[in-house]
């Protein structure tokens, strides 16, 4: 070593060339300097080794080597007709595909099933990849445009009416239970010992449902001039696309500036009078598919996205409404939260299948798929308003406090500056939520809902393929898909991420 | 210019049982510039957060450009519009870049187009000395350079008050100049200020009238050089003597 303090220095011997120092990369090095570099390394080398030997390879000769690829029946997939110890049955799973993927959706009308899918594909995936424009209409289109669309083209059936025959009906319908409620008090008022008092009360309701049936009454009449008609679909639609374009005129700033605000009013109108006229569905629409007969995938993805894209926006509501001032509101939150994350889900599935219909006043049906639909949404939402709490939690009080000095107001300023930020703490939380609604999706079978898992064990019953290895088979299949979608969603919301968080490297 | 911009009268402040704010009478004229100086804890902070309603107050009154902040905090939007302010901590928008962060408040308080919006933050931007950076994120720069974006921030909203709340604390001390230079450049330029600050030579040169306040009330309130030179009241010389040395 040179002595740096003294101010010269000559080099008395010359270095002599030296060997290099021992490999650490590359595979070789590798293994010399992490896999069997001490004792302890080795003995976890090993273990780790056979893990992987016990695991790794009885799967892929499950999958690969012992599988069997084509055949017509069970015959194939016997040992003795195939003469070695029989893996995966794959021509079980390829007969059985259409009932996995379509349930016991009509055959004739499985196009509708791939139509809905492929648009669901054209539309996110541009959603899905930053870089492409006209994310605003896009994400419309998805959100609002494609779920009407997709209901039509899976259910079927056609409307009678539009805006403003629903608004009527609507009203109707809340004024006539105003009205029963009213004649159950005064029913009860005969034998109760507070008789005179909900005689009052009821008198009162019944007052007050009268005086709105009045007040609705021009709506009404007109709907029923409406139906009246031959073309009461298109009329009424005249009547909403008028109405609720003129409402967009005037709000967006009248003569001013609201010939944006007409515009895309009249845009959309046309394109959803373009979409009734193809779907016909002012001639009563496609067939009508009941989804008891909707199955397999094409189930399990619409209780997931449905799940995925209300639970959010309930998720985001209660976590809103719990850090709220309000005491109702509070109150209101913190009930509904913890009730609907204190229960299991699969006792909601029950109570909202069976027991629901008891409470719903006689001539009101939900359907079964769409009651399931509901109780998930909530219960995922429970969930996910706890994931969002977190999220606006690590929010410090400054950005709020920021953001109001520059005048802005409370729902700005959430929507611009708190939840951006809140969301993008917790997208692990969200997506892990996610993740888990998707494998939940299966409960759905325990009410009489067939989803993926639901199909493939009805299809387990059939004696055509029963083989030893048909289950095991099916399962391997079933688990390979849930895998891909969740290892895809796992992925994406990395991406996601790092994207989005951009702003935390420096 | 007689007219008071900041008229603060009777003001009263608790938080729970505790006594924040005491009796505070202030009167700021347009483009006068005030130094708001005191121990920790005596309200000062606390002070310049009800000229904007950040906090609120349980008896007084604030005019603020007569606009009434009583204490049931009617027209609080109204006054924020008018009353720019700087935190000690920054608090810009990490999620947004420095344009983002400077044109947000033009765009979806004032409905300014988005085109004008960002002409007028690059004005702005350029005034503070850190148009360059108007693409990078709050997290990539500097303390100084983040604070004379919160400062740029505040302007773009044409405020005709602004308030500061000890801007140069949370700072290095190389940094602490950049910042002062700044303010010093928005006194020249006529604008109206308010400012907790700790910076006596801040003081000494910009400022009009320095206020010392203690245990929530106004102990003291002078020109720069009488209350250097001369001050009155025992609590104002100890503080002098311990911050000055």
């Amino acid at each position: 070593m040179s002595d740096i303090t003294s101010s010269s220095f000559v080099r008395r011997d010359l270095l002599t060339e030296r060997p290099a120092p021992v490999k650490t990369t590359g595979f070789i090095g590798l293994v010399r300097t992490r896999l069997f570099n001490s004792p302890t390394n080795i003995l976890l080398t090993i273990i780790g080794a056979l893990l992987l030997w016990f695991t790794i390879v009885p799967s892929v000769r499950f999958l690969v080597v012992d599988a069997v690829w084509s055949g017509k029946d069970r015959t194939a997939c016997l040992a003795e007709n195939a003469g070695f110890a029989v893996g995966a049955c794959w021509p079980y799973i390829q007969a059985k595909l259409p009932q996995l993927i379509y349930g016991f959706y009509p055959e004739a009308e499985r196009w509708r099933v791939n139509l809905t899918l492929l648009l669901a594909v054209v539309l996110l995936l541009p959603l899905l990849i930053p870089r492409l424009p006209a994310k605003g209409l896009n994400a419309g289109l998805f959100f609002l445009a494609f779920p009407v669309v997709a209901f039509f083209l899976l259910h079927g059936g056609g409307i009678k009416g539009f805006g403003l025959s629903w608004t009527a009906g609507l009203l109707e319908l809340f004024d006539d239970s105003i009205i029963n409620a009213g004649q159950v008090l005064l029913g009860l008022s005969k034998t109760s010992a507070i008789g005179p008092l909900l005689w009052i009360v009821g008198q009162l309701i019944v007052l007050v449902g009268t005086a709105i049936s009045w007040l609705i009454f021009p709506l009404t009449w007109l709907r029923d001039q409406i139906q009246g008609t031959g073309q009461s679909v298109w009329l009424d639609f005249a009547i909403t696309a008028a109405i609720v374009s003129l409402i967009g005129f005037v709000l967006g700033g009248g003569v001013r500036t609201g010939g944006r605000a007409l515009a895309s009013c009249i845009a959309t109108f046309v394109a959803i009078a373009v979409v009734i006229k193809l779907m016909d569905l002012d001639h009563g629409g496609l067939s009508i598919v009941t989804t008891n007969l909707w199955g397999g995938l094409l189930v399990t993805l619409v209780v997931s996205v449905t799940g995925i894209v209300t639970s959010l926006p309930i998720g985001i509501a209660l976590a809103l409404g719990r850090r709220s001032t309000i005491p109702l509101i509070r109150i209101f939150s913190i009930a509904f939260i913890e009730f609907w994350r204190g229960v299991p889900l699969i006792t909601v599935l029950f109570f909202a299948t069976y027991m629901l219909p008891l409470f719903l006043p006689g001539n009101f049906t939900v359907d079964g798929l769409v009651r399931a639909l509901i109780g998930i949404a909530l219960f995922t939402g429970a969930y996910q308003a706890e994931n969002v709490r977190g999220g606006l939690a690590a929010i410090p009080r400054g950005q709020g406090e920021a953001a109001a000095a520059l005048g802005l107001s409370w729902w700005k300023t959430t929507s611009l500056i708190v939840l951006p930020q809140a969301l993008r703490h917790v997208i692990p939380n969200l997506v892990n939520s996610f993740i888990s609604l998707f494998k939940d999706t299966s409960l759905v079978s325990i009410v009489a809902l067939f989803d993926l898992l639901g199909s493939l064990r009805a299809s387990f019953s059939d004696p055509k393929w029963s083989t030893p290895s048909t289950a095991f088979t099916g399962f391997a299949f079933a688990g390979i898909i849930y895998f891909i979608f969740c290892f895809g969603m796992s992925r994406y919301s990395l991406f996601v991420e790092r994207r989005l968080n951009a702003h935390r490297r420096n | 210019m007689s007219d008071p911009i900041v008229k603060i009268s009777g003001l009263n402040k608790w938080y729970g049982e505790f006594h924040v704010l005491r009796d505070i009478d202030l009167e700021v004229k347009k483009g006068e510039r005030i130094v708001i100086c005191g121990p920790s804890g005596s309200g000062k902070s606390t002070l310049i957060r009800c000229i904007n309603a950040l906090e609120e107050f349980q008896e007084g009154e604030i005019v603020v450009d007569g606009i009434a902040l009583g204490p049931n905090l009617k027209h609080i939007d109204a006054v924020r519009r008018e009353v720019g302010m700087v935190f000690q901590s920054f608090n810009l928008f990490p999620h947004l870049t420095v344009l983002d962060n400077c044109t947000l408040a033009p765009i979806w308080v004032r409905n300014i187009p988005k085109r004008d919006a960002e002409a007028t933050a690059m004005k702005f931007l350029e005034r503070v000395k850190i148009p360059h950076q108007a693409n990078k994120f709050p997290g990539q720069m500097s303390g100084g350079q983040q604070q004379r974006v919160a400062i740029a921030r505040a302007l773009t909203m044409n405020p005709k008050v602004m308030l500061f709340d000890e801007p140069t604390s949370a700072l290095d001390p190389e940094m602490v100049k950049e910042v002062l230079d700044t303010m010093v450049d928005l006194a020249e330029e006529g604008m109206t200020m308010l400012v907790v600050t700790h910076e006596m030579g801040f003081a000494r040169e910009v400022a009009n009238r320095v206020v010392f306040m203690d245990a929530g009330q106004i102990i003291e309130a002078n020109t720069p050089n009488e209350f250097f030179a001369a001050p009155q009241h025992a609590r104002t010389k100890l503080f002098l003597s311990q911050i000055l040395r």
